[in-house]
């Protein structure tokens, strides 16, 4: 028997140029076990676990389309009489940092493309995390053991806004100029260390020379490097925990079901990563976005009506907005409203979304490792806060727009404003109330369902003379014609289509791409697995399924390293 | 990386020949075997060592059987478009002032340069989302449908039990719980060392107490109001019922946030029911007002006067302020009056402040009662 330490040629060498290459390479780097191992990986095959995946793709726009405005951006408060291409402003006085980036705009080729690319992917970037954010909440993917992925998630939720706030305060303009001069006061309105921050800020009083260059560094530097450290921390963790799953035929908490990194899971990803991408540049190039040039330079002096910040900013306006003018004053030190309503209200959101895993596993005492997700409606308390925080920061967002939506609608804005105030408290309670009924309702189909059956809408008239709807039951039924089925946490199929009631549709738009016949022969040839498989088949909601199914059978002589 | 001198449970440690290769069960499997399976049974064999089974695997369509052909066709197409479209990005991008129209902006230029960025944006974003389909298309039509499952493990409690082992080991060896003084001095080294790095950040301090710069605007006795393009301003030259934004006569006044202040005429009617503050009876002048122009709320100028009811609004917040009464807040957030600045008028008849603000301007903080 040749072992591989008889010299001459071996059995299985490689004889391609490929092979012979790949081979050199591990004989030197000895990759091939991780890489394997990396490629086996099973992904699950949900729409909603590709939602995490857009922020990421939205993050590398944001790092390369970054990357070339740095290039030509100066974030300098010199002041600049600008005379470059955009006829409008010639002769005004502007800070070094607004004339470069109308450079960027008009005299770079490409420059604007770019520009509203990443301002684009920046919007994109915070809407996917909050997207995601809100599918782990409801589905209750954060229990044990992932709440530390769920803190860096919300972490970087907050570093996200932060980099948005600072990047589109770079350019300069009357509307960021304006924002920074919101945010200022927010410095000030901290109790005791207020003006010490300020001032160490701004590096002395509004506005100073140093705050771009400072932001600039901040958003170019310290937040993205922060950012890269988190989401790679943040995906290793994902590796190494592996992904959950929905319940479903076949799925425990000791599994996972779905495709192989390679190439079905990669191919999909990376052409998801090419539809993000071209989002954002089709974004950036058809649908303006932040034209600085038609706001002018920044004047402490002037203020457009109908200011607005960037989408997540404007909830925090709300706060400041709708917070009653209840400013406290012991002693002649001032806690103004500003303080309440734009650092308390967000802060205690946050704070509250950091530590929602915790509270969870405390109020619930639900200690164990969960890696089958839950449907919302299982759990309606959760479901029914997240509408809570939910209603609560819709209403913040809405009032943070509300002049614009008393302009447009012709509302008076002080019962804008009071629809804000009074919409806050009232709002989510009724919110809460709504959801935890239409969670205990949908359960409760699911339960009849699995009880007595789907509705067929066939009516039957009994001797009697009473007429009944025939059901048609789930699984094996007992004596008295009720389905012995458990509830597993997955989908009830609720319609006779769902259970092969009915042939599904042949495919086409225009006209048939399929043989109705070939169709017709699938269906039967499914049918026949599925009475087949009835039998045995069983949903079950924790547990793991017999060994038969396990992959570890086999012999293997070690767990495989992730 | 040597491979021959530790030893596992199981393995013949220390022996002369090579252990097992990384990862790699080759005592297993020897080349022949390997060499004996097919490239699939080697792909299943390999996943199963990675905890995977694949479980079910649908075909796609035949090779060149119609729909196979179709779906190639489908998944090309989009590759080609995909390639049009770059070839047509760089086209225009680097045609345009060349053999096509310049692309640069100038007011009332020509269609292309209004084109040239939303047809950029067009071509690039249509190139990406296309290789996007193309490849969604291909893992849908022509790759074959694998259902494959992966094991999950707990954390094991042998990998705990020795790596506590080898931590707890390498503490007895320091000797560190034993040493008590090395250990302590250790802990105030970490704290001193943080105290060092922690006290380069003393660089960005400034402190806002010296000279009271919170509580002072460049205003002072005799400063002609200016308005943003330098002149000044007399009682004859603004109507009833008007707003003029004026700045202190300092270089960089129109430039300072706490300097701009509105002065506004007010009108006979308004006169009629004007409220003037204990205090203030000799802040105006005439019919004229001047109040600080920076909300009291979150330092927004506040611009939006609306003369009927008196009110000014600030587009930030919306706090509104009665100009009839003392500038105080009447709606909106703001707890405090904007500040009014005393004004008279020069032996020239130009308005001048009278002095600064008897209060600091723009949003309220801690210690603004006991400045000074």
């Amino acid at each position: 028997m040749a072992t591989n330490t008889v010299p001459g040629p071996r059995v299985g060498q490689p004889t391609s140029l490929a092979g012979k290459a790949a081979f050199e390479v591990d004989d030197r780097l000895i990759v091939a076990g991780p890489l394997r191992r990396t490629l086996n990986k099973v992904f699950p095959d949900h729409w909603s676990f590709l939602l995490g995946e857009i922020a990421l793709y939205s993050f590398i726009v944001l790092l390369l389309s970054g990357t070339w405005l740095t290039f030509f951006y100066d974030a300098s408060m010199k002041e600049v009489i600008y005379d470059g291409t955009y006829a409008p402003l010639r002769g005004i006085e502007m800070s070094a940092a607004y004339e470069s980036t109308l450079n960027i705009s008009f005299d770079v080729r490409g420059g604007l493309l770019i520009r509203q690319m990443h301002h684009w992917a920046a919007l994109l970037f915070v809407a996917s995390i909050v997207v995601h954010l809100l599918r782990i909440f409801f589905t209750g993917a954060f229990r044990r053991p992932r709440e530390t992925n769920w803190f860096i998630g919300v972490t970087l939720l907050v570093l996200a806004m932060l980099e948005g706030f600072a990047g589109y305060t770079l350019p300069d303009d009357l509307l960021s100029g304006g924002g920074l001069r919101i945010f200022s006061a927010v410095f000030l309105s901290i109790p005791v260390i207020g003006t010490w921050v300020y001032f160490t800020v701004f590096g002395g009083d509004f506005p100073g020379e140093v705050i771009i260059g400072r932001l600039y560094i901040l958003h170019v530097l310290i937040i993205p490097a922060i950012l890269l450290g988190l989401i790679a921390l943040h995906l290793l963790i994902l590796v190494k925990q592996k992904h959950t799953q929905f319940p479903g035929a076949g799925r425990t908490e000791h599994n996972v079901v779905g495709n192989r990194l390679f190439p079905t899971f990669a191919a999909k990803a990376t052409g998801l990563l090419f539809i993000v991408v071209g989002l954002c540049a089709a974004l950036g190039g058809l649908v303006q976005i932040n034209p600085i040039w038609l706001l002018g330079p920044y004047n402490p002096a002037q203020v457009t009506a109908g200011s607005q910040p960037d989408w997540y900013i404007g909830f925090v306006d709300g706060g400041a907005r709708i917070f009653p003018p209840w400013e406290i004053v012991l002693w002649g030190y001032h806690i103004p409203p500003v303080f309440w309503g734009a650092l308390g209200l967000p802060g205690l959101m946050f704070g509250a979304l950091a530590l929602y895993p915790v509270l969870e596993r405390v109020l619930t005492k639900d200690t164990a490792s969960h890696h089958l997700l839950q449907r919302p409606r299982d759990v309606p308390v959760r479901t029914s806060l997240g509408a809570m925080a939910v209603t609560a920061y819709v209403v913040l967002w809405i009032s943070g727009g509300n002049d614009l939506i008393a302009d447009k609608f012709d509302l008076s804005l002080n019962a804008m404003i009071w629809f804000g105030r009074i919409g806050f408290l009232v709002l989510p309670p009724i919110a809460y109330w709504a959801t935890y009924r239409i969670c205990i309702g949908l359960e409760r189909h699911d339960r009849e369902v699995l009880e007595h059956g789907i509705e067929t809408g066939v009516i039957r008239r009994l001797p009697s003379g009473e007429f009944i709807e025939v059901h048609q039951p789930l699984g094996p039924v007992d004596a008295h014609g009720h389905g012995q089925l458990a509830y597993g946490g997955a989908s009830v199929p609720k319609k006779m289509n769902q259970v092969g009631g009915a042939r599904r549709a042949i495919r086409g738009f225009f006209k048939p791409i399929e043989e109705p016949a070939e169709v017709q022969r699938q269906a039967e040839i499914e049918a026949r697995g599925l009475e087949s498989e009835q039998a045995s088949r069983e949903l079950s909601s924790s547990g793991r399924p017999s060994e038969g199914g396990r992959p570890s059978e086999g012999g293997r002589p070690q767990d495989p390293r992730d | 990386m040597s491979t021959t001198d530790h030893s596992r449970p199981g393995s013949a440690g220390g022996a002369d020949e090579p252990g097992q290769l990384h990862g790699g069960p080759d005592d297993d499997y020897g080349p022949e075997q390997l060499a004996a399976m097919d490239r699939t049974e080697l792909d299943r064999l390999g996943a199963r060592y990675d905890g995977v089974e694949v479980l079910h695997v649908e075909p796609v369509a035949p090779p060149g059987s119609p729909l196979d052909k179709r779906n190639t066709r489908q998944v090309t197409l989009w590759f080609a478009l995909a390639a049009l479209f770059a070839v047509a990005f760089v086209v225009v991008y680097a045609g345009s002032g060349w053999f096509l129209p310049s692309w640069a902006w100038s007011t009332g230029s020509s269609t292309w340069s209004a084109l040239y960025t939303p047809l950029l944006g067009a071509l690039f974003g249509l190139s990406m989302i296309s290789i996007g389909i193309g490849l969604v298309l291909y893992v849908k039509k022509l790759l074959p449908h694998e259902t494959a499952v992966q094991d999950k493990h707990d954390g094991s409690h042998f990998d705990r039990v020795t790596t506590g082992a080898t931590l707890m080991g390498g503490l007895d060896s320091s000797g560190l719980p034993r040493r008590k003084l090395l250990a302590g001095t250790l802990g105030l080294l970490g704290l001193a060392f943080g105290a060092m790095l922690l006290s380069l950040l003393g660089g960005f301090i400034k402190n806002p107490n010296k000279g009271n710069p919170l509580g002072t605007t460049p205003w002072a006795d005799g400063l002609r109001l200016l308005r943003d393009d330098g002149t000044p301003v007399r009682p004859g030259d603004q109507v009833a019922g008007s707003l003029a934004t004026v700045f202190p006569a300092v270089p960089g006044g129109n430039k300072a946030y706490d300097g701009a202040v509105m002065l506004i005429r007010l009108r006979p009617e308004q006169l009629s029911e004007l409220r003037i503050p204990a205090g203030r009876e000799d802040f105006g002048y005439g019919d004229y007002v001047a109040y600080s122009k920076v909300c009291t709320h979150a330092g927004c100028p506040v611009s939006l006067y609306e003369q009927e009811t008196s009110r000014i609004l600030c587009p930030c917040h919306q706090s509104q302020f009665d100009v009839t009464d003392g500038a105080k807040p009447v709606f909106g957030p703001a707890t405090r009056p904007l500040p009014q600045l005393p004004i008279t008028v020069d032996d020239e008849g130009y308005f001048v402040a009278r002095g600064d603000f008897p209060e600091p301007v723009g949003p309220s903080f801690w210690n603004m009662g006991r400045l000074g």
